[in-house]
């Protein structure tokens, strides 16, 4: 397993080449060489599950002996730990169930080979960003995911598609940016890249001060807009809704948790140690987006807008329980994202259908599809049943998770604004559900049909599983959430999550 | 930019006289990037800047744009197949990116690292046609050459050929 | 030195980012920021009077170390060129279709999207 690591990286970037090199001959060939990577991707991310190890491979590592008989090896260290595992398991799944839509989705546009050319190095740039083991490959993999995230919003090539693909990218890129020169001022007052050892630099004070501050504040404003964390949330409601339904399922469901979520978990808590001021910043700022997001959620009458606006809200809620810093309080926040990459996914593949049955995004124009399209109706309550957190679907759980965490943290006032935005959430998708699929059908939609089995049986597969998730959960899935946590939660003074992460990389005892 | 036809005759004689010196030049720069300044991108790079000079010279119709141009897109997925090959040939000596083709203890020497050549000519073909690709792409001329207007952005082709690069470097 | 005069480009690029109307510019802007970052990499491998890091046989590594300059931000510079590149084109390649759809380069007066 040690050894296989980098093929999480090299399948999804092979696939991509491949289908650029093999594009004349159809985009049947490309989805099929798609669906071939991202099924070897799901397989070799449960192999991990099941093998359970942690591994470290340095990629191109080359060993020297120094002069004192220590071993020196210098490369590209690729971790895969607990954190890892989750967040690879998810890309995976979702992916696999984006790849499927888009086959029958996108059979009337053109440039299908190119978008399964972006869509594979979406997947490499995700896969990349969750196993680098040094800050600057996290940027690197971070940048192959946006940049290629940036031309699949202007796949459509419209006047909307083009001005939000235009934003998105000054955003993502000031970001990076931001997120360049924090690496630049760690290196520069710290001498490493290594996560683990600037890990040991920040925990034995030799790295520290302005430099540490000014790096954190960095970090927080480029993965915080990768997150669409309030005050940087602008271009996502842009950016989502313009891109194919399977892309904006890809975006929103994954791309602001690998690059966004992910990448803030493993440099707060990992790298730089617990720090109360960003935790409170963290705090402070999930609970602006988790209440602005469900308030502006409330007033849209398009529906992939609507769900747009709900990704910038319940990121508010991972946000809220890293925050907290809690043992418990991680564990919530990563099985939110998790969850969240179901049920959101889910509703914008449906939304997708919803659009290609009605040729309309305006709730205001659809009305009793339930009657004529009973399985996307079914997938699609399903999911905004999850995202409403209604139990027993996974968005119950882990929104439960948060409100005790909150609470138990003595944050009432946290807890309270959680609450109360889980009940707006709830409200805001009665409204979709009777808008959209109960009440009276209008005369214009009397005839419409259902999508092919290959767009509503992915909605359906990913609500499943948020149906499941609690059978799911003593079964294995719960002891990789807690994994994850565990690799990346800092609490109760000393960290016993770094150590092992340290031991991993730097094989101490 | 450029009409079709190219430049002036002084343009197009020095530009062929150079042009071989400068593909070479690249070339060199790629083949012992293990041992000295350079590597695969800067070789790439001094390459495409000579197609380039020779698109600008001898113009879109007759330049290497015609010929090249639909050529660089397929090349540059080759390179960039050829890089992953080669790094998982690294396997069958023990991990990814390792070091298969043997070393000559000689230091200095082209083949001290034979590996790391053939890494660095991959790269080359990726930069290399990759940046054409992308220059094509981005050049008023590139796929719309006839209804370009009187506005210097008024048409261009689909946004097509640079794909994302970054782990060239 | 060198660090407020970084300083200085990185605002130049950020003011015309995000002050300036027309595209062009912004994507200059963009452009010049990037410089900026890449100029502060640089900055930081570089050590006044040091020596070309290539390791000889038989030499201390110590030794070595403290007095060549440090390669990696040269490394970490080539790679963020790379992507700074990449960006630039694909941002070009859309401001062409903004123009094309739009019929002008004034971000202004794209307004499709709002909310």
């Amino acid at each position: 397993m040690v050894d296989l690591v980098p093929l999480f990286v090299a399948i999804p970037l092979a696939a991509a080449f491949l289908c650029l090199l093999l594009k004349r001959f159809g985009d049947r060939v490309c989805g099929a060489i798609t669906l071939l990577g991202i099924l070897a991707v799901l397989g070799l991310s449960l192999t991990a599950i099941a093998v359970g190890t942690d591994a470290v491979n340095m990629a191109g590592g080359y060993g020297v002996t120094m002069r004192d008989g220590r071993p020196f090896v210098a490369g590209i260290a690729i971790v895969l730990d607990g954190l890892a595992r989750l967040f690879l398991l998810v890309v995976a799944v979702v992916g696999t169930a984006v790849v499927v839509y888009g086959f029958r989705y996108l059979e009337r546009s053109t440039g299908r080979a190119l978008y399964h050319v972006l869509l594979n190095l979406v997947f490499a740039g995700m896969t990349g960003a969750v196993l680098a083991g040094d800050v600057f490959n996290l940027f690197v993999f971070v940048e192959i995911a946006s940049i290629a995230s940036y031309a699949l919003v202007a796949f459509g090539t419209g006047d909307r598609e083009v001005e939000a693909s235009f934003k998105y990218l000054l955003l993502g890129s000031i970001a990076s940016l931001a997120i360049l020169i924090g690496i630049a001022v760690l290196y520069a007052a710290g001498g490493f890249l290594n996560m683990a050892d600037i890990a040991v630099a920040v925990r034995e004070g030799r790295l520290g001060g302005a430099a540490l501050l000014g790096a954190s504040a960095l970090f927080l404003f480029g993965f915080g807009l990768k997150a669409a964390m309030m005050p940087f949330h602008a271009w996502l409601p842009d950016a989502h809704p313009s891109a194919p339904a399977p892309i904006s399922a890809v975006l929103s469901g994954l791309l602001i948790k690998t690059t966004g979520i992910y990448a803030l978990v493993r440099v707060f808590f990992t790298i730089l140690g617990p720090d109360p001021r960003v935790q409170t910043l963290l705090l402070v700022l999930g609970c602006v987006s988790m209440g602005a997001g469900v308030l502006l959620a409330l007033g849209q009458d398009d529906l992939k807008r609507l769900l747009a606006y709900h990704s910038v809200s319940q990121m508010g809620f991972v946000l809220v329980g890293l925050g907290t810093g809690s043992a418990l309080g991680v564990t919530a926040a990563l099985f939110h994202a998790a969850n969240h990459a179901l049920f959101k996914s889910a509703l914008f593949l449906s939304s997708g259908s919803l659009e290609r049955m009605t040729g309309t995004r305006n709730l205001s124009e659809m009305g009793g599809l339930a009657r004529r399209a009973p399985w996307t109706a079914a997938g699609t309550i399903g999911a905004a049943l999850s995202i409403s957190g209604i139990p027993p679907f996974n968005g119950f759980w882990s929104k439960l998770l948060i409100l005790i965490a909150l609470f138990s943290a003595g944050l009432p006032w946290a807890g309270t604004i959680a609450a109360l935005t889980a009940l707006l959430t709830l409200a805001s998708f009665v409204k979709v559900q009777r808008k959209a699929l109960f009440g009276a059908l209008p005369e214009r939609l009397a005839h419409v049909r259902d999508v092919p089995a290959s767009m509503h049986v992915p909605v359906l597969v990913l609500s499943a599983l948020c149906l499941l998730t609690f059978v799911l959960w003593p079964l294995g899935l719960g002891d990789v959430v807690q994994g994850a946590a565990a690799t990346a939660q800092s609490a109760d003074g000393q960290p016993p999550a770094i150590d092992s992460y340290l031991r991993l990389v730097l094989g101490r005892p | 930019m450029s009409e079709p036809g190219g430049m002036s005759p002084i343009v197009r004689i020095v530009t062929r006289w150079l042009l071989g010196f400068v593909l070479v030049f690249g070339f060199a720069v790629a083949l012992f990037g293990h041992l000295t300044p350079g590597g695969g991108f800067a070789g790439g790079v001094v390459i495409t800047c000579g197609f380039v000079l020779a698109t600008l010279a001898f113009g879109a119709k007759t330049g290497p744009a015609a010929w090249f141009g639909r050529l660089a897109s397929t090349l540059d997925a080759v390179g960039a197949l050829a890089f992953l090959a080669l790094a998982l040939l690294g396997y069958a000596a023990g991990h990814f990116l390792a070091q298969w083709a043997g070393r000559d203890p000689e230091p200095f020497r082209l083949t001290s690292a034979p590996s790391l050549v053939l890494l660095n000519l991959a790269i080359l073909l990726k930069v290399g046609a990759g940046l054409f690709a992308g220059f094509l792409a981005v050049a008023a001329f590139g796929r719309a050459a006839e209804d370009v207007g009187t506005d210097e952005f008024s048409d261009a082709g689909a946004p097509q050929g640079p794909e994302p690069e970054g782990r060239e470097a | 030195m060198i660090y407020p005069l970084i300083a200085v480009l990185l605002f130049v690029g950020l003011y015309g980012l995000l002050v300036k109307r027309h595209v062009v510019q912004k994507i200059l802007g963009l452009a010049i920021v990037e410089y900026a970052v890449n100029l502060l990499l640089v900055a930081i491998g570089y050590r006044d009077g040091g020596r070309p890091p290539i390791l000889t046989p038989g030499e201390d590594p110590a030794a070595f170390a403290a007095g060549s300059v440090d390669p990696l931000p040269q490394a970490l510079v080539l790679t963020s060129i790379v992507i700074g590149l990449g960006v630039v084109m694909l941002l070009v390649a859309i401001a062409m279709r903004l123009h094309q759809r739009f019929g002008t380069l004034d971000t202004t007066r794209m307004n499709r999207l709002h909310g």
